[in-house]
């Protein structure tokens, strides 16, 4: 869990890297684009680095549910018999609560983002569009929902990242002295706010007409 | 005070068990949960009833024996409180109480709200322990212990196993338990030359009792009546990493 989450985070940084070339208008972004194809070329074949990403994405998201999976299968297990009265929670932790729901959400947002933005299926522009044309088509004020869906999932990510950086670090045995454990703690919210931020700047500004 | 109880009855391992309500009445606020359950018992037995099976001893918060779920809360929502120490001051007239036991496929009830916690002493007796020749006790002076760690190992060691963080987890896992008993020893110059063997058949041993994995929701810690702390998982997964990666 932890493990393949820290891939999956790291991913989440150069991709929200990438998005933010988007206000740097459309040669820059297009230009990106591009050369995450042809990156290490001519030396290595073209997309040598996107097809080296996507599989470790795919086996780290698949290692990732799976995990997540027999924790709940294991978890049913442990506990056969349900209480009866409305279990509270004593830990204030919402974002805690949101993992197992907010992974489905997570892995729904993905299948349409790249239907969307990587194959244009769904994308007005369709596929051959530039991707800087299907991004800024993909957010017009006339498909504002669109736009609130990647909102509602950025949050999503958000929250799932709050409880799982800081799990992470948990899980791996680094917070094991208070003031360490706070520091990390504090890195968790940071990184989780920075990358939401992030990630909804380009959608928000292209919905209000900020970036055309 | 008035009071409803909702008390989960079970006659035995076999019984499938239900919810069974009762009222009690003139219901002092100076008296312990555990006193309160004694006057509902005492006027069972008066009419011929069984009485309501529950685990209790020193009953001065210390012994690790009572417990029960009060309102879905371990222990019940007094912080840093064990069953016998949480008084009925905190409740009103009126009330409706729900009352069950913990509930673990690991803990196994035997009676109405008493469950067998021999999976706790199964998991010390795979690890929980430093091989030292006994004898009368050593110079303390002799092994010299940093404050901070004797502090931190004190904490840990404070850890009564009555089995709440077990109740209170939503995955049921006893990983609280485990690396209070780990850590208390792992902390100190002691445990040491054991430490890796330790955490590996201690963890070992919890996952095979059928306890849950551990996800970090932290509500094992919140009704620990001990106050155990969180970081002490981080030193049980930091060991068995170490263990597990040798």
């Amino acid at each position: 869990m932890a493990v393949t989450g820290a891939v999956l985070v790291l991913f989440l940084i150069g991709h929200m890297l990438g998005n933010l070339k988007v206000f740097l208008g459309a040669d820059s972004f297009n230009h990106y684009a591009d050369w995450l194809r042809t990156v290490g070329s001519p030396a290595l074949p073209n997309r040598t680095l996107l097809t080296i990403t996507e599989i470790v994405l795919v086996v780290c998201v698949a290692l990732h549910m799976w995990a997540a999976v027999s924790l709940a299968r294991r978890a049913a297990k442990a506990r056969p018999v349900k209480y009866a009265a409305k279990r509270k929670s004593q830990a204030n932790g919402y974002a805690t609560h949101t993992m197992r729901y907010g992974g489905v959400i997570i892995v729904l947002f993905v299948i349409w983002h790249l239907l969307d933005m990587t194959f244009g299926t769904v994308n007005p522009k369709g596929g051959d569009a530039t991707p800087y044309d299907r991004m800024i088509a993909g957010f017009q004020p006339d498909r504002w929902w669109v736009a609130l869906f990647y909102l509602v999932a950025m949050v999503m990510v958000g929250l799932h990242l709050r409880h799982g950086l800081w799990s992470a670090f948990q899980s791996l045995g680094l917070t094991r002295r208070p003031r360490v454990r706070s520091t990390l703690q504090t890195i968790a919210v940071a990184v989780s706010a920075v990358l939401v931020l992030g990630f909804v700047a380009a959608p928000v500004c292209i919905l209000i007409g900020v970036v055309k | 005070m008035n009071l409803t109880l909702k008390i989960w009855r079970q006659k035995g391992s076999s019984d499938k068990g239900r919810m069974v309500t009762y009222r009690v009445e003139d219901v002092s606020p100076d008296m312990s949960f555990l006193e309160m359950l004694d006057v509902l018992n005492e006027r069972l037995i008066l009419e011929g009833d069984d009485p309501v099976a529950f685990d209790h001893d020193c009953r001065e918060g210390i012994c690790g024996m009572c417990g029960m779920v009060i309102n879905g809360v371990a222990h019940g929502e007094q912080k840093l409180t064990t069953t016998c120490q949480l008084h009925m001051r905190h409740f009103k007239d009126g009330d409706v109480i729900t009352i069950e036991p913990w509930r673990a496929a690991a803990f196994p009830v035997i009676k109405d709200l008493v469950v067998d916690r021999s999976a706790f002493d199964r998991i010390i007796q795979a690890g929980g322990f430093i091989s030292v020749p006994a004898g009368s006790a050593p110079e303390a002076h002799s092994v010299p212990v940093p404050k901070a760690d004797a502090d931190a190992a004190f904490d840990a060691a404070t850890c009564i196993g009555c089995g709440a963080c077990v109740a209170a987890c939503p995955n049921g896992s006893a990983s609280l338990f485990t690396a209070a008993k780990i850590t208390h020893l792992s902390l100190l110059p002691q445990g040491q030359p054991e430490r890796e063997s330790r955490a590996r058949a201690m963890v070992e041993q919890m996952d095979a009792e059928g306890f849950g994995g551990c996800t970090n929701t932290g509500e094992c810690t919140a009704v620990c009546p001990k106050g155990i702390p969180f970081d002490t998982i981080a030193q049980m997964n930091a060991d068995y990493l170490k263990a597990a990666s040798k």
